[in-house]
C-alpha cells in the first residue's frame, strides 16, 4: 500500500484523478434521479408542481403516503405480487437445481440428448400466440398458475447450477456412496449444504424477475383481484389513470393532477422499496455466484 | 473403425447403458422429470402452434381443422409498407444500445479496480447495482415523470420540450435509461474477473515502471478479455430479441415511427387486434432471423478462437 503510494508518477496521478471523476460522475447519475423520486415523494403537490422539490422541511408532506397505503388496490397488488413471487422462485429453485444434478454428471446415459432438449427451447420458441393458444386450452388464462409454471423452470439457471455442482469435489459423492447414501440422500444432505451461494442467487434473480415483470400477468390475467403490483403501476405511472380511491375526497380537478402526479412520486417509492431493502443482503454471494456464470458450462 | 471409435470415447454398450438407467432411476424420475414436463408442456407444445402462421385460424376448427392459406401471412407482412420501419426500427434499437452500452460496464469495473479502499469500493457498487432491482414499469414511469413538459429536466433547462412524443428521441431515451439502470450491474461480471488478477503480475507490472494505463492495458484488460468476449457474443446473438416490455412501456402514440419494434407489433397484431394467423408469422420471422445471426456470429466466434464456437 505505501510503496504504491510513492511509486505514483505525476501522470499516474492524473490518470486516476480523472478516473475517479468519471466514476463519480455516473454514480452521481445514478444516485440523483433516485433522491430526486424519494424527495419529491415527501412534497406538497403545489410546490412540487410549481417549483420542483425543495428541501425546506416545511413543504414536506406525508399526505401521498397515506394515500398510497390506504388504497386497496396496491395493497392486493403487494400481496399478489409477493405470492407470485414467494411460489414462482420456490418451484423454479427446486426444480432448476432438481435438473442440474443430473446433468452435471458426465457418465449420466442420455445426458447430451437431454442437453439438447433442454438448450433448444433457448433459442427457438412457439412465440406469444402459440402460446397464449396453449394456455387457453390448458385453462390456465386468468389462474395464477399461468404466469408461475411456464417460468418454473429456467435453462440458462440449470447451466449455472450444474456448473457450480461441477465445481464441487467428487470425492464427496463417493464417500457418500460407500456409506451407502442413495442420490436423493446425498443431494439434500450434503450436496445443497454447499450451495448456498448459488442458491441465494438464483432466489434473488427469480424473486426480483417475477416481482418486476408485467408482461404475463398482462396478458394472462383479465381478473383485477389477481393482478400484480406491477400491472397496478402500469395504470398509475404509464397509462396516468390514478387509483380513483386515492384522489377522490379532491374537490377541483386541478387539484386532482397535482396531487396524481405527487401520488406516481410516492407509489414508486412504496413499490420499490422491499427489493431495493432486500439485495444488500445478498451481496455478499454476488461475486461468488456469478463468476460461476461466467465459465461456460 | 465403429468399435474402435467408441471404446476410445468410453462409450458403453446398449446393455450397460441400460443397467445404469436402472440402478440410477432417482436420477430420471425424480431429479430430471419435473423439468422436462415443464419444458414439453410449456416450449415443445407451442412450437406445434406455429402451423397457425400457415392457417386461416378458427377457434372452432383448432389448428389441425383450420384452412391451410399457405404464405398468405409472410407474402402480407413482406410487402406491407410498414415492414421495413419495423425491423429497422428493431435493428437499430438493439444495435446501438450495443453499441452505446457495451463499453460502459467493462469501464465501470476498470474505475472499479482502482479503488483499493474495500469499503468504498462496495458502497460504490451497492449504489451502482440499486437501479437493476427497479421494475421496468418504474423505470419507465420515472422517465415518463423526468421528461415531461413540465417535470424536473424541463425545470432545469427552463424548456417545455415534451420528449415522450418525438420520434427522434426515442432511441436515445430508451438506450440511456437502460444504461443508467444495468450498466452497474453488468459491470459484477468484470469486477470479480479483475479481482482475480493476480496481485504479483500487477506488482511486477509496477516494478518495471508500468504506468496505470499500462498496467490496465497490459494486465487487467488480457485477464477479462475472454469473458468480454464472451459477452459481447452472446448480446450480439440476441439483437432480434429486444424485449418487449420496455419498448411498450416507453411507447406513446406519437413517438411509434421510431418506437414500434416487432415484438410490439406482434402482441398488438395478435392480441389485441386478434390476427393470429399473421401476428405469428411475424414472430417466425423475427425468430428466423435470430437464428441466422445466431449462426453468423458463432460462426465468427469459431473462426477467431480456433475453430471452438460457443
Amino acid at each position: 500500500m505505501e510503496r504504491r503510494k510513492i511509486k505514483l508518477g505525476v501522470l499516474d496521478r492524473s490518470i486516476l484523478t480523472a478516473g475517479y471523476v468519471l466514476l463519480g460522475l455516473f454514480v452521481a447519475a445514478v444516485v440523483v434521479p433516485l433522491i430526486y423520486v424519494v424527495v419529491a415523494s415527501f412534497m406538497d403537490p403545489n410546490v412540487l408542481n410549481n417549483q420542483g422539490i425543495s428541501f425546506r422541511i416545511q413543504d414536506w408532506t406525508l399526505d401521498a403516503y397515506r394515500r398510497v397505503m390506504e388504497d386497496e388496490m396496491i395493497w392486493r397488488g403487494f400481496r399478489n405480487s409477493l405470492f407470485f413471487s414467494v411460489t414462482s422462485t420456490l418451484l423454479s429453485v427446486f426444480i432448476t437445481l432438481l435438473a442440474a444434478y443430473p446433468m452435471s454428471k458426465k457418465e449420466l446415459v442420455g445426458r447430451k440428448f437431454f442437453n439438447a432438449i433442454f438448450v433448444i427451447t433457448m433459442f427457438f420458441g412457439g412465440g406469444l400466440i402459440p402460446t397464449f393458444i396453449l394456455m387457453n386450452q390448458l385453462r390456465l388464462v386468468d389462474t395464477v398458475w399461468a404466469v408461475i409454471l411456464p417460468g418454473s423452470f429456467h435453462v440458462w439457471n440449470m447451466i449455472l447450477a450444474r456448473t457450480y455442482y461441477q465445481s464441487i469435489s467428487r470425492e464427496l459423492w463417493e464417500a457418500s456412496q460407500i456409506d451407502g447414501a442413495n442420490e436423493i440422500q446425498y443431494f439434500f444432505r450434503i450436496l445443497m449444504s454447499l450451495c448456498k451461494p448459488i442458491i441465494a442467487v438464483l432466489a434473488l434473480w427469480g424473486f426480483v424477475g417475477m416481482w418486476n415483470s408485467y408482461f404475463d400477468a398482462m396478458i394472462y390475467l383479465n381478473d383485477a383481484n389477481l393482478q400484480p403490483l406491477q400491472l397496478v403501476l402500469r395504470s398509475i405511472l404509464i397509462q396516468n389513470t390514478p387509483q380513483s380511491g386515492m384522489i377522490a375526497d379532491i374537490q377541483s380537478t386541478a387539484e386532482m393532477a397535482k396531487m396524481a402526479e405527487l401520488l406516481k412520486y410516492s407509489t414508486i417509492i412504496v413499490s420499490s422499496l422491499p427489493l431495493l431493502i432486500m439485495y444488500p443482503f445478498f451481496q455478499k454471494y454476488f461475486d461468488k455466484g456469478i463468476m460461476v456464470g461466467s465459465v461456460k458450462g | 473403425m465403429a468399435v474402435k471409435r467408441a471404446a476410445k470415447n468410453g462409450r458403453r454398450t446398449v446393455r450397460q447403458q441400460l443397467l445404469y438407467v436402472r440402478k440410477n432411476w432417482q436420477l430420471y424420475l425424480f431429479f430430471l422429470m419435473p423439468a422436462l414436463v415443464i419444458t414439453i408442456i410449456f416450449k415443445y407444445l407451442p412450437m406445434g402452434g406455429i402451423l397457425i402462421a400457415f392457417k386461416d385460424y378458427n377457434v372452432r376448427l383448432g389448428i389441425l381443422g383450420s384452412e391451410w392459406v399457405g404464405l398468405t401471412y409472410f407474402e402480407r407482412f413482406l410487402s406491407s409498407p410498414d415492414f421495413l420501419s419495423y425491423l429497422m426500427n428493431t435493428l437499430k434499437l438493439s444495435l446501438y444500445g450495443l453499441l452505446w452500452g457495451f463499453p460502459v460496464p467493462v469501464i465501470l469495473a476498470l474505475l472499479l479496480n482502482q479503488i483499493r479502499r474495500v469499503g468504498v469500493k462496495k458502497k460504490i457498487q451497492l449504489l451502482i447495482y440499486a437501479p437493476n432491482f427497479i421494475s421496468v414499469i418504474v423505470l419507465c414511469g420515472m422517465v415518463r415523470m423526468f421528461l415531461s413538459p413540465v417535470g424536473p429536466l424541463n425545470q432545469l433547462l427552463g424548456t417545455d420540450m415534451n420528449w415522450m412524443t418525438m420520434p427522434e428521441a426515442f432511441r436515445t431515451i430508451y438506450i440511456a435509461s437502460g444504461i443508467w439502470q444495468t450498466a452497474g450491474w453488468s459491470s459484477i461480471m468484470y469486477t470479480a474477473a479483475l479481482s482475480n488478477v493476480s496481485k504479483e503480475l500487477e506488482e511486477a507490472a509496477t516494478m518495471d515502471g508500468a504506468n496505470i494505463l499500462q498496467q490496465i492495458w497490459y494486465v487487467q484488460l488480457p485477464a477479462i478479455k475472454n469473458i468480454v468476449v464472451i459477452q459481447f457474443i452472446l448480446s450480439a446473438g440476441n439483437i432480434m430479441s429486444i424485449g418487449f416490455e420496455k419498448a411498450y412501456a416507453l411507447q406513446t402514440s406519437m413517438n411509434l415511427p421510431s418506437s414500434e419494434i416487432i415484438s410490439t407489433y406482434v402482441y398488438k397484431m395478435g392480441l389485441l387486434a386478434g390476427d393470429y394467423g399473421y401476428s405469428t408469422a411475424v414472430g417466425i420471422f423475427n425468430s428466423v432471423i435470430n437464428v441466422i445471426l445466431l449462426l453468423l456470429v458463432n460462426a465468427i466466434v469459431s473462426k477467431l478462437n480456433e475453430g471452438e464456437g460457443l
